[in-house]
């Protein structure tokens, strides 16, 4: 359980001497009660608290940092089990299987399948993270030859080692010595040898309960045991394959974690959601990134399927209390002219990525004004007030593009053309074009008017 | 430390919903714990897909979506026949699309005889829908409850501009209520509440707290659902146990990465899987968040969603 401020307090110097930069101690204690800041901050705090404290006010589900450098991964951190609540707060991981039991070229080819995943939506750069290396060939030998491969087409990116077999995890994870990899394929069998070869190399241990079904129980006394062999870092699989298994698991997990605070069962979990078909596969995925999976392997990535799991990844993590915006500002789009059109929209992300893209997808160079509406799209915000013909004119006014621009139009959406009368009544000398509804319109829009 | 699984049992449940006649009815909702939490509670009914057909050619649907439904399309019995005989659709739901005044403005009579034409057409369960137009669904779904009197349909959407007369409708020809509100859990209770205060049965409502498609919105549909759920089930609050609408279709397939094409995109893969994935995505993901009554448009895309629930159930 985690402590209250008040049990906290009671560990606490009581002196009030405000170095930790909070009034008083209790204060202070409430402070780190809600994690709002951290016991580092009281310099008299006494060996005893902080042992004390340190275990009680560690994160719910450890955070667990996957590969190095610029492609790193966070994992865990988790504080909540609803969205609703309050951000999730590391986006799950994605990871391509790839199996020794493929031809070299085969090999390869995954690699680029990986290193070409990346797309980009509404301002992120979104791709397959990770790739997972299994021994399905039981073979040493051809475990090496495939990890060889990976080491050297594709260095940066995160790489889980999937063997039970610690000579053959001995031999595969010297290739990404300092590359903070996870080993995964600790059970009962073979917990110590593991444990050893994970803390030499400095690797995450990724820990398996059987898939005969020792389920949690097993799961929990195997991370116990792990922990007192000197591993910290745990990724943890239940065994879980079927659907219902899977979300029942990641449930009780993320629940013991959360609500019970149950440090055998606070880490990041690893799903392995390969299914023959690519479709069905998908939608074992996003039951992983709904409920709970820090990892999700997958064993094909085509870019239809990427599209997909990341725009919903995209979404179950952002942040329920903010939507997404960008800064408002007039917005360059090619390079406008004094002659160049200027469109108006809102500052909703989504909104402004869509519409920007669109006009760049025209060839026409134009100015985009994107107005502060609290990161509403254009109907919400209008529907709410933020998005008027009033707000909309002193916003022009007071933008500057007047002295960007020569000509006096102003071309608004489609679904606000309600305003377009009430916009040239409060804007004077200025002509309001109505526009498309939808940003696809845009291109044919805006090209007809030039033609 | 040994395990003991933290088992969540709650002191509401949601309402069993049955549509349909005979050994063809449909029953959905009824469990007492969050979806597919069969762990802990009860689950007695899978969640439902139905079919969405029209009562005009889908001319306006996305070519791939439209494919499938190429030669029985063009008129609404053939096209449910197909849906029921060929597809084996468990339900189906009926769009009066062609009444919209800005479509082809057709008349409450004109629904009638639709509804009569497919209902005489079919043994499943039959979901009618208006065109979204508030003033204009209220004769029209007047009309179209009464041509489908006693066979237990559902009747929708009631909004807060139109549910007196829907509702009323729905009492008088013994059909069940869909009550659609605009994403925000309290819109959605003040409804049920309006709704229920007419005298309509509170068990027999079905929410649609409005859809959102993946990438456009997703995230609050989903969160409105689990919250509304979680105060069906925790608060035992009984304006909010009604089961839940998701009408995905529609939502779908009027954005783009169900449409632009490889060509222009190639960074987006098969447009004809993205989009049969993109409805498949945003079903199961609302599937996840509570929804127990889907409506969707491609056969592919049902097809794998219908297989996830037999895997979750
Ligand atoms: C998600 C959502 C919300 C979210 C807000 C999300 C957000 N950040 O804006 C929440 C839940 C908060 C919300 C609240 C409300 N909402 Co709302 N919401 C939606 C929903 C489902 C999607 C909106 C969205 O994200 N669209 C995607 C973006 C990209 O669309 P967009 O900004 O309009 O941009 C498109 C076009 O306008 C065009 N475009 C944009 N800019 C420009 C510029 C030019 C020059 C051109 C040519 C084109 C163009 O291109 C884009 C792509 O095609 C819509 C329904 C729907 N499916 O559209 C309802 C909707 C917008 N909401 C509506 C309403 C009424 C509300 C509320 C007032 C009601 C309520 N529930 O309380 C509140 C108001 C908010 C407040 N008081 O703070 C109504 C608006 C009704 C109307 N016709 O005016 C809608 C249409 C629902 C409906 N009736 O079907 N909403
Ligand atoms: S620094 Fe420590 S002792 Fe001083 S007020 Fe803060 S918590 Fe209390």
């Amino acid at each position: 359980m985690a402590l209250t401020g008040v049990e906290i307090f009671k560990l606490l110097p009581k002196t009030n001497c405000k170095k930790c930069g909070f009034p008083t101690c209790l204060a202070f204690a409430m402070k780190l009660a809600q994690r709002q800041t951290s016991l580092d901050l009281c310099p008299d705090v006494s060996e005893e608290a902080k042992q004390k404290l340190g275990e009680a006010s560690a994160p719910p589900v450890r955070p667990i940092t996957f590969g190095i450098g610029d492609k790193a991964l966070k994992m865990g951190e988790e504080t909540v089990l609803f969205r609703h609540d309050k951000r999730f707060v590391n986006p799950c991981v994605f990871a391509l299987e790839i199996k020794d039991t493929l031809s070299d070229d085969e090999i390869k080819n995954k690699i680029e399948e990986v290193l070409t995943s990346e797309i980009e939506r509404v301002g992120q750069k979104l791709r397959v993270d990770a790739i997972a290396l299994m021994n399905d060939s039981n073979d040493v030998g051809r475990f090496e030859n495939a990890a060889k491969i990976i080491a050297t087409g594709a260095p940066d990116v995160p790489v889980i080692i999937c063997t039970d077999n610690p000579q053959a995890a001995d031999a595969v994870i010297k290739l990404f010595t300092d590359k903070k990899p996870i080993l995964y394929g600790a059970d009962s069998t073979n917990a110590e040898a593991m444990a050893e070869i994970a803390k030499k190399y400095k690797s995450i241990l990724g820990v398996k309960a059987s898939v005969s079904g020792g389920g949690l129980d097993e799961l929990s006394a195997l991370t116990e045991k792990i922990k007192s062999l000197g591993v910290e870092d745990m990724v943890i699989d239940s065994g879980a394959r079927k659907a219902k298994d899977i979300l029942r698991d990641n449930t009780l997990i993320r629940r013991a974690a959360i609500k019970k605070n149950f440090k055998p069962l606070g880490y990041p979990v690893i799903t392995f959601a390969q299914r023959d078909e690519s479709l069905f596969e998908t939608l074992i995925a996003v039951i992983g990134v709904a409920k709970y999976s820090s990892i999700i392997i997958l064993s094909s990535i085509e870019k239809w399927k990427n599209l997909a799991i990341f725009t919903l990844r995209q979404n179950i993590y952002t942040d329920p209390q903010v939507p997404m915006q960008v800064e408002q500002k007039i917005y360059k789009i090619g390079e406008p002219n004094p002659e160049s059109p200027l469109l108006v929209t809102t500052n909703f992300s989504l909104t402004y990525f869509i519409v920007s893209g669109e006009v760049e997808n025209s060839r026409v160079p134009s100015y985009l004004a994107v107005m502060d509406c609290e990161g509403l799209s254009v109907l919400t915000a209008w529907a709410a007030g933020k998005f008027t013909a009033s707000k909309i004119s002193q916003f022009i006014k007071e933008s500057g593009v007047e002295h960007d621009i020569k000509h006096r139009e102003l071309i608004i959406p489609g679904y606000v053309a309600i305003l377009s009368g009430s916009i040239e009544d409060k804007l004077e000398g200025w002509k309001v074009t109505v526009g498309p509804r939808e940003a696809n319109g845009i291109p044919a829009f805006l090209r007809s008017r030039t033609a | 430390m040994a395990f003991t699984p933290l088992k969540e049992t709650y002191p509401g449940k949601v309402y069993s919903v049955t549509i349909g006649m005979g050994n063809k009815a449909v029953t959905f909702g009824g469990e007492n714990v969050l979806p597919f939490h069969a762990f802990e509670g009860i689950v007695p009914n899978k969640p439902v897909v139905a079919y969405e057909i029209q009562d005009m050619p889908p001319a306006d649907w996305p070519e791939n979506v439209r494919k499938p439904y190429e030669g029985v399309s063009d008129d609404p019995v053939t096209w449910a026949k197909y849906c029921q005989d060929v597809l084996k659709a468990r339900a189906i739901a009926l769009r009066l699309i062609s009444t919209h005044p800005d479509r082809e403005n057709r008349s409450p009579e004109d629904a009638a005889k639709t509804v009569s034409d497919v209902l005489s057409a079919i043994d499943i369960p039959l979901i009618i829908l208006g065109s979204n137009h508030a003033e204009k669904d209220a004769s029209v779904l007047v009309a179209a409850a009464g041509a489908a009197k006693d066979r237990n349909c559902i009747i929708g959407k009631a909004q807060e501009a139109n549910y007196k007369t829907i509702a009323a409708a729905a009492i008088a020809n013994n059909h069940k209520l869909i009550a659609m509100s605009e994403l925000d859990i309290n819109l959605s209770k003040q409804l049920n509440i309006l709704v229920t205060q007419m005298g309509f049965d509170k068990e027999r409502l079905i929410t649609d707290p409005m859809c959102s498609a993946l990438g456009y919105g997703l995230e609050y549909t989903y969160s409105v659902m689990e919250r509304i759920k979680l105060a069906a089930l925790a608060q035992n609050d009984a304006t909010m146990q009604q089961p839940m609408l998701g009408d995905i279709g529609m939502y779908v397939w009027k954005v783009k990465e169900t449409q632009a094409s490889e060509t222009d995109l190639p960074q987006w893969g098969s447009v004809e899987e993205r989009g049969i994935t993109w409805e498949a995505v945003t079903a199961t993901s609302l599937l996840l968040a509570g929804a127990a009554l889907l409506i969707m448009w491609h056969p592919k895309a049902i097809e794998a969603v219908e297989k996830v629930i037999e895997e979750l159930i």
